[in-house]
């Protein structure tokens, strides 16, 4: 896939619905500067979905979508859960793997992409839930990092198994009761953050998806970190309202409340110094670019 | 000796057996399946055109394999599908992708491989070509079309077929498209007349329809 391919056929482009005829003119494929800031002005790469009104994972993945650098030439890797239910209505290549699977999927993918184009930048991400994450798939998430394997892992933390009526997780909050764990969870939060730094991730970022900005700066770094050093790891919160019992409007707050000081998602970036030094140089290089283009448009 | 089963347009059950599963095979290249009966894909086209001109709603649905273009074959057999369309005349409403559409499809001008009978049943398409559909999500449609609608499926597939429809061309090119449309005009010339009730195209653009029956 590249840009030049998302093009319709001219002898049947007037029979295809609008959606399709926007996306091939708006959506903002082949702009390397591309961002959250587009939503509104561009054809998002996500159409309708399926989530429940409110859902804090729908807006998780609106801003994903619109911050990752290169969607033309990205593929990502989904397992079971909500995210499943999404990945039909994206604009961007992606895999459906067994539950657990994704980051064993995804080692396999991206060795294969980057054999078959060599010259030409090929991202591949894992967005799975906290259950494929950190439970269920928690030795193949783990078994990629050792292996240094160059992609980056975006969980959707919500805490708790969701979609099949709330039973405990591994990051689920200790003592939280839900619907069905109702003896209230026993041990802490795992600390993945941790465990993936010292596991081999080369940066790693934790946050709610409050603050497009944020979420953004995460993805675009974990994705260039991903290209020349290795694993990358987000770790987002995206509460499931239902299960925590809140209304289709509170999903906002929840996670404003959450990473307010003390909070357990208070964003965090785990890099060593050499990434750190990357990350400096890339932006600034970015800024630069950016100003030039804004100086010939002006 | 037990009969063979024939692919013939349903309803024929909620869940139609596979044709596969009834004993129907695959044609050869050179070859094509008429119901289940492989013959000689010249005699398939005298059929298909025959069968197409003799519809009072002939569609043809064009999957994402020659909506977009993926390279200069897909826009060729594209403007050959076009030329297709002109020449009989038979409506033109897209499979563009398969995902299940929410809230729900606009049946009068799109197709969806996960519920193909709903376009079936609002457009009262008794004759449809399936082109340019991955052959997995043709078979799916193809079944649920003969199980619920007594449509009249034409296949024309890249590959090797579908035992699914009621009639399957195999290894098509933008030349096969036209050989087909050569059929359908030669035909006409010869004095079978389009039973196909008038009707324009839509034409969509980024807003909706901007004209054309829907």
């Amino acid at each position: 896939m590249s840009k030049e391919k998302i093009a319709l056929c001219e002898d049947l482009a007037d029979v295809m619905p609008p959606e399709y005829q926007e996306l091939v003119a708006t959506a903002t494929f082949g702009n390397q500067d591309r961002g959250w800031k587009d939503i509104g002005s561009s054809k998002e790469l996500i159409e309708q979905h399926s989530l429940c009104a409110g859902c804090p994972e729908s807006i998780a993945f609106r801003f994903i979508m619109s911050s990752i650098p290169n969607p033309e030439d990205s593929v990502f890797v989904g397992s079971t859960g909500c995210t499943s239910l999404v990945f039909p209505q994206v604009g961007i290549h992606n895999i459906h793997s067994l539950f657990g699977n994704q980051n064993a999927i995804a080692s396999g993918l991206q060795r294969a992409l980057a054999v078959r184009f060599p010259d030409r930048v090929k991202d591949v991400y894992v967005l799975a839930g906290d259950g494929a994450t950190v439970d269920i798939g928690l030795d193949m998430t783990m078994q990629s990092w050792f292996r240094q394997e160059k992609f980056t892992t975006i969980c959707f933390d919500n805490e708790l198994y969701a979609n099949t009526g709330g039973q405990e997780s591994g990051l689920m909050q200790k003592g939280f009761v839900a619907k069905m764990a109702p003896v209230g969870k026993k041990f802490e939060k795992v600390k993945l953050p941790e465990i993936a730094f010292e596991s081999g991730c080369h940066y790693v970022a934790i946050l709610t998806v409050s603050k497009p900005n944020r979420v953004e700066q995460a993805i675009r770094r974990a994705t260039y970190v991903a290209r020349e050093f290795g694993p990358t790891y987000i770790q987002l919160y995206t509460p499931c309202i239902l299960e925590i019992g809140k209304q289709s409007m509170e999903g906002l707050d929840e996670m404003k409340d959450s990473e307010s000081i003390g909070g357990r998602f208070v964003m965090r970036e785990l890099m060593t110094d050499e990434v750190k030094a990357f990350i400096k140089e890339k932006e600034a290089e970015d800024k630069a670019r950016r100003k030039q283009a804004k100086a010939v448009t002006a | 000796m037990e009969e063979q089963y024939q692919v013939l347009p349903g309803p024929e059950a909620f869940l139609p057996p596979a044709a596969a599963s009834q004993g129907i095979v695959l044609p050869d290249p050179g070859q094509a399946h008429i119901e289940g009966r492989l013959v000689d894909e010249e005699e398939a086209y005298e059929y298909a055109a025959r069968k197409l001109l003799g519809g009072k709603v002939p569609t043809i649905f064009p999957g994402p394999l020659v909506l977009w273009k993926w390279n200069e074959k897909a826009a060729k057999k594209a403007s050959a599908i076009r030329r297709l369309a002109n020449a009989l005349p038979a409506r033109l409403i897209p499979m563009a992708d398969y995902r299940p559409k929410y809230p729900k499809i606009d049946p009068a001008v799109e197709i969806n491989p996960n519920h193909p009978n709903l376009t079936i049943w609002h457009n009262k398409i008794d004759v449809c070509i399936f082109v340019g559909v991955h052959c997995h999500q043709a078979n799916l449609a193809l079944k649920i079309i003969r199980g619920g609608t007594d449509c009249y499926t034409i296949a024309m597939c890249a590959q090797a077929g579908h035992e699914d429809a009621c009639l399957s061309f195999r290894d098509i090119s933008p030349e096969t498209i036209d050989k087909l449309a050569a059929t359908v005009e030669r035909l006409k010339k010869e004095g079978v007349e389009s039973q196909a009730i008038p009707f324009e195209q839509f034409v969509m653009s980024r807003e909706g329809v901007v004209k054309g029956d829907v």
